[in-house]
């Protein structure tokens, strides 16, 4: 018997039962078009990170104090212990003009409540210098920025986040209203720009203060010499080329041991890519467990096929008799048998292809940590759905076609 | 009396059994279905087993069909020996040198009367076989009835389909185990007659076991089964077989 007259078999024994077959296939459809979407969907959630880390500006080089280990995407901070990157820092590298360095924002975060008229937001608060919005592409909607001035005077001024900003101010212009923070006052003086999620922590829920403001009147830290601490110093270069990273790495290190008066450096350089492949190891388990879930559901399709086709053989049995006693091989029913099972599994896989396909594109509703995620397609999953569901079929079809093909031809005859 | 391997001329038989053997274990029993059995089947004969059922008829065609070996003797099939074969061997020889007509017709219930005749063929890779299966439909009468399942076929017409399976392949010989078991005596007639006429026309050689003297009559010999023991062996001259 030949393959194509095998096909041709096949699909008649299906047609025959049209409910029992689409009940199968629906099993594979099932099974496929969730490993393709939640697949599709944890690329997209990676895919999504990448682009916002990313969008806070390219080739950035982040230098924060402390040890930090890279391996295995787990990150010792050991800066609470001891705080070594100072403002005093920034400026040196600053004025060392090292080639390569473009501009240089130093940083320091705290955690405080703001409160405006009844509403009160808890957040983060971080203390920048002017050079931030340019540094992090990170620039008011409205209003104006932090300028050098506000950070000489140590001025009591505020830059909200947009989500801040609608949560304190509903329905209001904020510019030039007022916040309160440590029992203080402080104006508005610019909404931020949309930013969406940078890595796990939003900027739309940040508030921007002058650094010098945050030093002094908010939270005061300073290290035993008497400079002033900062969590982050963020360094933007001229390009994004693996020598420029490494030639200004090597300057900065050297300029801050020697300021540190240390062998060892007490401080950690990373680069955006550092932090995306940090993440995109985080993000890439996560899909990979999703895309097991759904794997299980796969599982399950081929059981069902395996499950009918035990059934099928079984109602056949006379009809496998009657070929065998016309001649048909055991390879013949074998192949007869296996055919319809891939056939089974191999429709459900394509249709379950175009059906996850269609969920990953369009499945901009579901919400994730306050975010619409997308579903981001890639052929992989697709490619890998199909190959397994010819796989599901033949390992799942070959158990009940070979008990066809070894049916006794005058055992099978007598069956009724 | 055992018909004994018969001396006609020039020709291989056929069918050459000689002390064929077969014993069923049931459990702790040995059932002895075929005790030893010996005869020749020549080219163009057209033969009745007949026997009470536990006689060993049935045991003597799965073995003659190349369904099922013997215990103890030696078949063979257009002179070579059906020894112990694979069954994808047998499956072969079943194929192209034996064709099978039922009591119960054995069509499948989905497939038109040619694709049941063509599928002899398509396990033998036949590349014509539209064709050579049109031709056999038309050689049982059925050359209008060709995309009727069986179902929208009467009894006596799916057997002229199962015959036309039978012969698409030009078998050595025809088995025809009760053809007309399940048919009507009218019917039973024809199909007899058919077989009559395929047999005296197209030289086809054909085993026919039954039960009913009827059937027999219409054949030149008739081999007698005695629990699992040839009884009898007579050659008669076929009377009412003019059609």
């Amino acid at each position: 018997m030949s393959l194509a007259d095998g096909v041709r078999l096949a699909f008649r024994a299906l047609a025959a039962n049209k409910l029992r077959t689409s009940l199968t296939v629906l099993g594979m459809v099932i099974g496929v078009a969730a490993v393709i979407a939640l697949m599709s969907l944890g690329a997209g959630a990676q895919a999504s990170i990448e682009a916002n880390i990313r969008g806070t500006g390219s080739n950035l080089l982040f230098i924060s104090p402390g040890v930090q280990s890279a391996t295995g995407g787990r990150f010792v901070d050991v800066s609470a212990t001891s705080p070594t990157l100072t403002f005093e820092d920034a400026e040196a590298i600053r004025e060392a003009t090292i080639p390569g360095i473009v501009d240089i924002a130093p940083t320091r975060n705290t955690n405080a409540s703001l409160v405006a008229g009844g509403n009160a937001f808890s957040t983060q608060i971080i203390g920048v210098t002017p050079s931030y919005a340019e540094v992090r592409t990170f620039q008011p909607q409205v209003g104006r920025f932090i300028s050098d001035d506000d950070l000489r005077r140590r001025a009591r001024v505020i830059a909200l986040g947009q989500t801040i900003a609608t949560e304190l101010f509903p329905g209001q212009n904020p510019i030039g209203a007022t916040v309160r923070l440590n029992n203080q006052t402080f104006t508005v003086i610019a909404v931020m720009e949309e930013s969406g999620q940078a890595t796990f922590q939003s900027r739309d829920n940040q508030a921007l203060v002058p650094l010098t403001t945050l030093q002094t009147r908010i939270s005061p830290s300073r290290t035993l010499a008497g400079d002033d601490i900062v969590s982050e110093i963020s360094v933007t270069l001229a390009d994004e080329d693996e020598a420029t990273i490494e030639a200004v790495t090597n300057e900065v290190s050297a300029l801050l041991r020697l300021r540190h008066d240390v062998t060892e450096d007490d401080f950690t350089i990373r680069t955006q890519q550092d932090i995306i492949e940090a993440l995109g190891e985080v993000t890439g388990t996560l899909t990979l467990f999703l895309g097991a879930i759904a794997g299980i559901s796969l599982l399950v399709g081929g059981i069902g096929i395996m499950n009918i086709m035990l059934v099928s053989v079984t109602e056949r049995t006379r009809e496998i008799g009657i070929r065998k006693a016309i001649g048909a091989r055991r390879r013949d029913i074998l192949v007869q048998f296996l055919i319809e099972a891939v056939l089974v599994s191999l429709g459900g896989g394509i249709a379950g292809a175009v059906i996850g396909g269609l969920l990953a594109t369009y499945m901009g509703g579901v919400s994730f940590g306050g975010r619409a995620l997308e579903g981001h397609l890639t052929p992989e999953p697709v490619v890998l759905a199909l190959a397994v569901s010819v796989a599901i079929g033949l390992v799942f079809g070959i158990y009940p076609a070979n008990r066809a093909a070894r049916l006794r031809p005058i055992e099978a005859l007598r069956y009724e | 009396m055992d018909g004994g391997p018969q001396e006609n001329g020039d020709s291989t038989p056929v069918v050459r059994v000689e002390d064929l053997v077969k014993t069923y274990h049931m459990g702790s029993i040995d059932v002895h279905a075929l005790r030893g059995v010996s005869f020749d089947i020549d080219k163009g004969e057209m033969v009745a087993i007949m026997g009470h059922s536990g006689s060993g008829k049935s045991t003597l065609l799965n073995l003659l069909g190349c369904l099922d070996a013997p215990t103890e003797g030696s078949y063979f099939l257009d002179g070579e020996l059906v020894g112990d074969l694979s069954d994808d061997a047998l499956a072969a020889i079943r194929n192209r040198k034996i064709g099978f007509v039922f009591q119960s017709f054995n069509l499948l219930a989905r497939m038109s009367a040619l694709e049941q005749v063509e599928m002899p063929l398509l396990y033998a890779r036949d590349r014509q076989r539209r064709q050579r299966a049109e031709e056999a439909l038309a050689v049982v009468g059925l050359e209008d009835r060709m995309h009727h399942k069986p179902s929208e076929l009467s009894g006596g017409q799916q057997q002229r389909v199962a015959i036309a399976r039978a012969l698409v392949g030009n078998p050595s010989m025809v088995l025809a185990d009760e053809p007309t078991g399940n048919l009507d005596t009218a019917t039973a007639n024809e199909i007899m007659e058919l077989l009559v006429l395929l047999n005296q026309e197209r030289g086809i050689t054909t085993l026919i076991v039954t039960h009913e003297a009827d059937v027999a009559a219409r054949t030149q010999r008739v081999i007698r089964m005695v629990d699992g023991a040839i009884a009898g062996d007579d050659r008669t001259a076929r009377e009412s077989s003019a059609v």
